[in-house]
This record gives structure tokens, C-alpha cells and sequence, in this order.
């Protein structure tokens, strides 16, 4: 029989609505999604109260401000706090985004918070980027050469150099691939924004010699062509890069070498 | 959604910890900078090698270094290695064993071109040759003048740096084993290191991993401060197994104030921005520096600028509605200049401070940065301590890098930019070591009965910790603690009181409250073991502070304004000695001799920027 709701343990409940904080006046309602691994409970969305006047304005600093205060046992992943390490991604609001950057004015009303969407999730917020993981490693990011070394540097114009901005500044953040919903159907075999940005990253790098075997490697009905331009890609990376982009340009070296 | 990953059995094969072994020949505990070029290094020397990270690897701190990598290339004008070095020397306040030094500065060069070779987008001269831009302390001609010497991908180098050497650990096919948590070394009755013990988050196994050699590059501990640029990941992990295990820790007194953390956030504020011309300025719109560094001005050391910003905010001349801070102006240079060489940092201060930095200036405060001190190492990354008044004693089975180790080439100061270059360069070092001392596949003693011991009851107590000071709270008191009391300025008194407050902290640590019991992703657990890290290395911290009378590099003495090279030209040495609850204190002597014959030993003399 055709199932058409998602699978039972899927469905996520109303969980715990926790104390308000005694005495604090400017109060923020956060709803956030809570996964216990131990236990055969379904998924939940708990209820947490922040006292703004005692917390830092991003919504990592509120994050923390409720591992601290309320409940220890809110489970996420945090590291630099300052938008370079890419730990901190989550859908919130609605985008994916990094808690440590987004500030929770920019939110209106009760902030909601879920873990990237479309992927297995370990606990709470903590989503296996493993997959995610194996698919950057598969465009082999590294440069490759046969020419024989220079003692010094490899040479590179200034022009050369800046074909790199708005591809290398990638933190591998994969709010990007897990806003993508060609990724979410094909996820096992299309790339993903993040790894083509990437494999256009080391194509366009005029120091690498490897350009017919990097496009032989994405030659494939799947891992380059599921981009459909829907560009939610662009819209969500927190770095303000373009993969939608990237993967055109991919797409245009393999037109350009057929002709 | 939710995946059905089962849960850890407690009580498998009548254990409550199942134990998963692994073998190798090396382990390197950490995946930053430091911890992927020793990873590679041995890989290429056909050891089995495995590297364990907390974090994956493009998440550690690495990945947040800013300004660039030092090294005498001379692409912007005439340069030389033993510049590079008496730069150093004289930065580290003369603390810096100059063997170690020469080898960091005459090997620089190649390590620089070594990761451009591996796609280090590096910004580039209109040669087409590596940009280098100005950084503090550094000059040319043995202080003449001012060298261009830090290699720059825009100011986003560490970024640069860690993505790529993590691209060269995949294609050299590394092991890892991502997000498990290093708990405890091994360590064998003769005092040898024989492996390490983790445990895996995802599912709560414990791993333990035996090897010829264990290479610690777990980074530094800026989080027992309550306001550093350090990640909440910096918690010196390896720094606390290694008091653990027995082992002292090096100069821990020296910790360095960055003088541009954004104020309020903390974030980092490059360096490289005052490289690229920018200036400091008070409540009366004076540019200070000029005053107390009158030839590097903005340019001086990291220590000196720290000093001269906290001296302007106690003379009621900070800024802010509380005079509290200090402004950097970036405003004066051309907004071309800021997009192509300064993009994060103005994007850092759009978010933290609200701050258009081609308009207005970015307020700015002295902030926790790097720690100086460490596990103490020769130039070959071997772990040393002092045994039987021999203060150069290899400790087998053991190395330690990067921000982690204490060489010692930062001495009692560390210049910008001397960080990035360090890792790669002894990263290198540990793994060509490693490549003459252990032989790829060479049989494995069998492992002591109680290897395990150490860890299992440390994760266990934790685990089950039931008083009434939840972990956070703890964490609070120390960072607060430390922030007061051992800061960019000391005197006795200060430091006394500190040193009972961090020890009522560390005794506080019997009566912690974990709230979380599961086994899986248990950050509480988590948080609770990096603690117990914290406030070991907090208290060495303190104590080593309270003990050196003098002045030097980060170390502000104001009961002993001065440098005091008849008494203390040596480095500390600090055991934990947690049954007694006390820190022993020794000392090694400063290497005053150089690696070669190329350079003379530089003589100590006033450091005056």
C-alpha cells in the first residue's frame, strides 16, 4: 500500500515547555527541535525562555545560554563562534544558517530552530554529514600537477588569482547542499552545491593541470546535472557565495570542451 | 527524519564500556594546522598513521587564523631568514631557545612554498609571486627597518591553510576518526607513551589505540579565560593528559593578548589590518602608540600594544560610554584595499560590532589569544622533561606541535603571523622524525592491564557526577578568575588572590552535576572532561604566574617592572600533583646556542620597539 505520511517515527510532538527565567523582563520564546537517541521516543519541539538582558545577541550566544542556565542537555555543535569554522549550521526561521552569525533581531516572533534538513540526525541539532563529508573528498579537493616543480612559487596574475574569490571562502558549512532540494531526492548520487563548488574551485584554479580528468569525473547524468537552478543554494549560504553559479560555469567547460 | 542508530549496550560482554582496539604505528591527536602536516608527513613515510579529532578537521582552530604565515621569501623587497630569527628572539624576550628558532626561520621558506605547491590560494604581487604584508615585531636588517614578511591569503589564511592540508590528508588517504574525544594517554611503567584512549561521541564506544608513537597537536586553552578569540573547542586537551600523565608543562605564565579582539564578542580582529595601515586610537582621537613604541608604533609587538591600549583605558582615556575600550581605524584606507585584502574582518565587524569599517572605527580590547607555553619539545617535536638534572629528557613515544607544544621559538611573546608557520614547519619536523624512529609495521609490545584504567574512571566519574555546581557554573568561576586575576597587568597580590580563588575552583570539582546520562553525543559529558582539561592547565597557569618576579615578553610584573636575566632567564617547568592538590615547580634552562654555525647566539639586550 502507497504510504503517504512520513513515517511514523518521524512525526515530531510537542515536547517540554521549560520555566521562564525568574525576574527577566525582555524574554525571547525559542522552539527548538530535541531527538533523543537512547530512548524510542519520537522527535519533539521544546519550549526554552531567554532572557535577553542576560545573553549575547547571536542565536548561539542564546543557545548556549540555555545549555548553561536551562538544560544541559541540549545537544549542537559549536566551535569558532565567528562565521569560519562552519560547525554551528542549522535550519532557523526557516534558513539554513550558522547560529553564531545570526542575530536574533533578525527574527520575528518565537524563533524556530531545527537541525539541516534532509539529513540522518545523530541528536538534536546534530545532523551525520558523513556522506556530505565523502562527497567533498570525491572531487579530489587538492591541486594536481605534472609539470615539474618550481623551486619557489607557482606563478599567478592577479587575474588568475581572483577567479578563486567567492569559491575558496567555502567552510563546508553544507547549509548549501541541505537546502537543495535536488540534493534531498538525489542526495546519493548528485554532488551537491557544495562539493561542485568546490570541483569548480580547483577546475578554475589556473595552477592545476588536471581540467579533462576533474569534468570526466562530474560527466554524469547525476552528480553534475541534478542542478535545476532552483538557487536556494545562493540564497542560504551564510558566506554570501554563489554555487548555483559555479555549477553553470561547470556546465559551460563541458559544452566548451565538446565543441 | 530521526535516524535508528541503537544505542551503546551498557554492560556488553559484562563491560559498561565496550573497548574497540586499534593499532598503528602513530597516532596524531589533533587536526588542525599542526596535526594534518604531521598526519601527511607520516603517511608519506609509509607509517600507519591515524589521526582522531573532537571536531572535523576543517573545524578547528586553524581554520580562524587571519593574517598570514611569516617567512623570509623577499617577494616585497630584500629578506633573510636570520632577520626573520633575531625578530623572534628578540620577541620572545629572550625566553626562545635559538636552536629551535633557527630551525622555524630557515625552514620557513620551503614550508610556505611547500603548501602553495598543494593549492594554498595565496594573494598574489603583480609578479604573480606569494603577497607579503607588514605584521608587528617584524623588520629587516636586524631591526632597521620594516619587513613585509607574512605570506597572505587575503585575511583568511589559516582558512586557506587548514582546507588545503586537510585536501592532502584525504589524497594521502589518512585514517581518521572524526569527532571521537582523546581522553588519556597510555603510559607505560618505564615512562613510555604506548597509545591513547577516545571516545567515539557518536555512539559512546571507547577506542583505545596503541602505537609506537602518539603525536599531541591538540591546540591551546584560551577558554579558561572568560573573554578569548579562541573557538570553545581551545580547552589544551593534550596539555592537560600530558599533567596527567605525570609530565610538567612549560612557561605557562605567558599568555598572549591580542590587541584587537572586537569589544564585547571577542571576535578577531587581524593583526594584518594594522599591517595594512591601520592605527589605534584613544578618547582624545590620539594615535598612542607613537608614544610608547616611537619607530614600530602600531607595528610593536603584540605585548607592548596590549600594555600601551589597557595603560590609555586606566588614564580615562578609553572609549565608550564606559572609557572601557579603544578604537582602530581602518576608515582612512581605500575601499579597494579593504575588499581585496581585509574582506573577513570587515565582515566580522559588520556582524559583531554594527561597525562599516570604511566609515567608522571598530572598538577593540586587549583579548586572550595564544598561549606561549605548553609541552615542552625539542626542534624535533620530541617530548621533554627534566629527570635525574637532566633538563632534556626525551620522554619516548611522545610528541607534541603547534600551539600545543612549547619548543620553545615564542618565548615569552609570540609575533604575529609566527603561529601558522610554526605548525607547518614542526608539524614536518614530527613527521620526519617519526619516519627515522619508528619502522612502518614494527611489532607492538603487548599494552599494560590497566591502560585503560585512567580514562574509563575519569569518563565514568563525570558521567555519573551527581553535586550541585552544574559544569557551566564552574566554567564560569574559573574563566572569571583567570580574566581578573592573571591579565595583561600582575602585581603579587593580584596573583596571590588568584591562586586561591582557581584552587577553591579546582576543589570545586568534586561536587560538579552532570545532567545528561546518555552516552551518545553527550556534550555535558563533554563540556565536563574539557573542564576538568581547563582548570588543570588554569591553575599551572596561575601558580607558574605568581612564581616568575620579573617582567618579561606577556608575563607584566608590576611589582618587578623588569627583566630580570641573572634569575629568571629560564623556562618554568609545572607538575600537577592532584592528590595533593599543589603545583611543583622547576626549571630548564634557555638554549643559548644556535642550531648551526650560519648564525651567531643574539645576545640579550633591552627590547625596545
Amino acid at each position: 500500500m502507497v504510504q503517504l505520511n512520513l513515517p511514523k517515527n518521524s512525526r515530531v510532538t510537542k515536547g517540554k515547555v521549560w520555566p521562564k527565567p525568574q525576574g527577566a523582563t525582555h524574554l525571547q520564546e525559542f522552539q527548538i527541535y530535541r531527538y533523543d537517541p537512547d530512548g524510542e521516543s519520537n522527535p519533539r519541539t521544546d519550549t526554552y525562555y531567554v532572557d535577553r538582558d542576560d545573553c549575547g545577541p547571536m542565536i548561539l550566544d542564546a543557545l548556549l545560554w540555555i545549555k548553561n542556565k536551562i538544560d544541559p542537555t541540549l545537544t549542537f555543535r559549536r566551535s569558532c563562534r565567528e562565521g569560519i569554522c562552519g560547525s554551528c549550521a542549522m535550519n532557523i526561521d526557516g534558513l539554513n544558517t550558522l547560529a553564531c552569525t545570526k542575530g536574533m533581531d533578525d527574527v520575528q516572533g518565537v524563533i524556530k530552530i531545527y537541525p539541516l534538513p534532509h539529513m540522518p540526525v545523530i541528536k538534536d541539532l546534530v545532523p551525520d554529514l558523513t556522506r556530505f563529508y565523502a562527497q567533498h573528498a570525491s572531487i579530489e579537493p587538492w591541486l594536481h600537477t605534472t609539470s615539474p616543480q618550481p623551486g619557489t612559487e607557482w606563478r599567478q596574475s592577479h587575474e588568475d588569482r581572483e577567479k578563486l574569490d567567492g569559491l575558496y571562502e567555502c567552510i563546508l558549512c553544507a547549509c548549501c547542499s541541505t537546502s537543495c532540494p535536488s540534493y534531498w531526492w538525489n542526495g546519493d548520487r548528485y554532488l551537491g552545491p557544495a562539493a561542485l563548488l568546490q570541483a569548480y574551485r580547483w577546475l578554475i584554479d589556473s595552477r592545476d593541470e588536471a581540467t579533462g580528468e576533474r569534468l570526466d569525473n562530474l560527466e554524469d547524468p547525476f552528480r553534475l546535472y541534478r542542478c535545476h537552478t532552483i538557487m536556494n543554494c545562493a540564497n542560504t549560504c551564510p558566506k554570501g557565495l554563489n554555487p548555483a553559479k559555479a555549477i553553470a560555469e561547470i556546465k559551460k567547460m563541458m559544452v566548451a570542451r565538446q565543441v | 527524519m530521526a535516524s535508528s542508530q541503537s544505542a551503546a549496550g551498557p554492560a556488553t560482554n559484562g563491560m559498561a564500556y565496550p573497548i574497540v582496539d586499534h593499532t598503528f604505528d602513530v597516532v596524531v591527536v589533533g587536526a588542525g594546522g599542526a596535526g594534518l602536516r604531521a598526519t601527511v608527513g607520516c603517511a608519506q613515510a609509509g607509517l600507519r598513521t591515524a589521526c582522531i579529532s573532537k571536531v572535523f578537521p576543517t573545524r578547528s582552530h586553524t581554520v580562524a587564523a587571519q593574517g598570514g604565515i611569516s617567512a623570509s621569501l623577499g617577494n616585497m623587497g630584500p629578506d633573510d631568514w636570520r632577520w626573520h630569527m633575531y625578530d623572534t628572539v628578540k620577541g620572545s624576550d629572550w625566553l626562545g631557545d635559538q636552536d629551535s628558532i633557527e630551525y622555524l626561520c630557515r625552514n620557513a621558506p620551503a614550508a610556505v612554498y611547500e603548501l602553495e605547491h598543494w593549492g594554498v590560494p595565496f594573494s598574489r604581487t603583480e609578479e604573480g609571486k606569494i603577497y607579503q604584508r607588514p605584521f608587528g615585531g617584524m623588520t629587516t636588517d636586524f631591526g632597521k627597518g620594516i619587513a613585509q614578511r607574512t605570506c597572505a591569503a587575503a585575511d583568511r589564511t589559516g582558512h586557506a591553510i587548514l582546507h588545503t592540508l586537510y585536501g592532502q590528508a584525504v589524497r594521502n588517504a589518512t585514517e581518521f576518526f572524526i569527532e571521537y574525544f582523546a581522553i588519556d594517554l597510555i603510559m607505560d611503567d618505564e615512562g613510555r607513551c604506548r597509545g591513547v584512549v577516545a571516545l567515539k561521541m557518536d555512539d559512546g564506544t571507547i577506542h583505545r589505540f596503541r602505537s609506537h608513537l602518539v603525536i599531541l597537536a591538540t591546540g591551546g586553552y584560551g577558554r579558561a579565560y572568560f573573554s578569548a578569540t579562541s573557538a570553545h573547542t581551545c580547552t589544551g586537551d593534550g596539555n592537560a593528559m600530558v599533567l596527567r600523565a605525570g609530565l610538567p608543562l612549560q612557561d605557562m605564565e605567558f599568555v598572549q593578548f591580542h590587541p584587537t579582539g572586537i569589544y564585547g564578542a571577542g571576535c578577531l580582529i587581524t593583526e594584518g589590518s594594522r599591517g595594512e595601515g591601520g592605527y589605534l586610537t584613544n578618547s582624545e582621537g590620539e594615535r598612542f602608540m607613537e608614544r610608547y613604541a616611537p619607530s614600530a608604533k602600531d607595528l610593536a609587538s603584540r605585548d607592548v600594544v596590549s600594555r600601551a591600549m589597557t595603560m590609555e583605558i586606566r588614564a580615562g582615556r578609553g572609549v565608550g560610554k564606559n572609557k572601557d575600550h579603544i578604537y582602530l581605524h581602518l576608515d582612512h584606507l581605500d575601499p579597494k584595499i579593504l575588499h581585496e585584502r581585509l574582506p573577513g574582518i570587515s565582515e566580522s565587524a559588520k556582524i559583531f560590532a554594527g561597525v562599516d569599517v570604511t566609515r567608522e572605527p571598530i572598538p577593540v580590547l586587549p583579548t586572550v589569544h595564544y598561549n606561549m607555553g605548553g609541552i615542552p619539545t625539542n626542534f624535533h617535536g620530541e617530548v621533554l622533561t627534566k629527570k635525574n638534572g637532566n633538563p632534556d629528557c626525551v620522554v619516548p613515544g611522545l610528541m607534541a606541535i603547534g600551539e600545543a607544544a612549547c619548543v620553545s621559538v615564542h618565548g615569552a611573546n609570540r609575533l604575529g603571523s609566527n603561529s601558522l608557520i610554526d605548525l607547518v614547519v614542526f608539524g614536518r619536523a614530527a613527521g620526519l622524525r617519526a619516519s627515522e624512529i619508528v619502522t612502518p609495521g614494527e611489532r607492538h609490545a603487548e599494552l599494560p592491564k590497566d591502560s585503560a584504567d585512567l580514562a574509563l574512571s575519569r569518563l565514568d566519574g563525570f558521567r555519573h557526577a551527581t553535586g550541585a555546581t552544574p559544569t557551566a557554573e564552574l566554567r564560569m568561576e574559573m574563566q572569571k578568575t583567570m580574566q581578573n586575576n592573571c591579565a595583561v597587568f600582575r602585581t603579587g597580590e593580584v596573583l596571590e588572590e588568584g591562586h586561591k580563588l582557581i584552587h577553591k575552583v579546582w576543589g570545586g570539582k568534586s561536587d560538579v552535576r552532570v545532567t545528561d546520562r546518555s552516552l551518545i553525543w553527550n556534550t555535558d559529558l563533554l563540556e565536563t572532561l574539557e573542564f576538568d582539561n581547563l582548570i588543570a592547565q588554569a591553575v599551572v597557569t596561575m601558580d607558574s604566574a605568581l612564581n616568575r618576579q620579573e617582567s618579561r615578553g606577556a608575563h607584566a610584573r608590576e611589582d618587578f617592572p623588569n627583566r630580570d636575566d641573572v634569575t629568571w632567564m629560564k623556562h618554568t617547568l609545572a607538575w600537577l600533583d592532584e592528590s595533593k592538590a599543589k603545583v611543583d615547580i622547576d626549571y630548564r634552562p634557555v638554549h643559548t646556542y644556535t642550531m648551526s654555525n650560519d648564525i651567531q647566539y643574539i645576545e640579550p639586550k633591552a627590547r625596545v620597539y
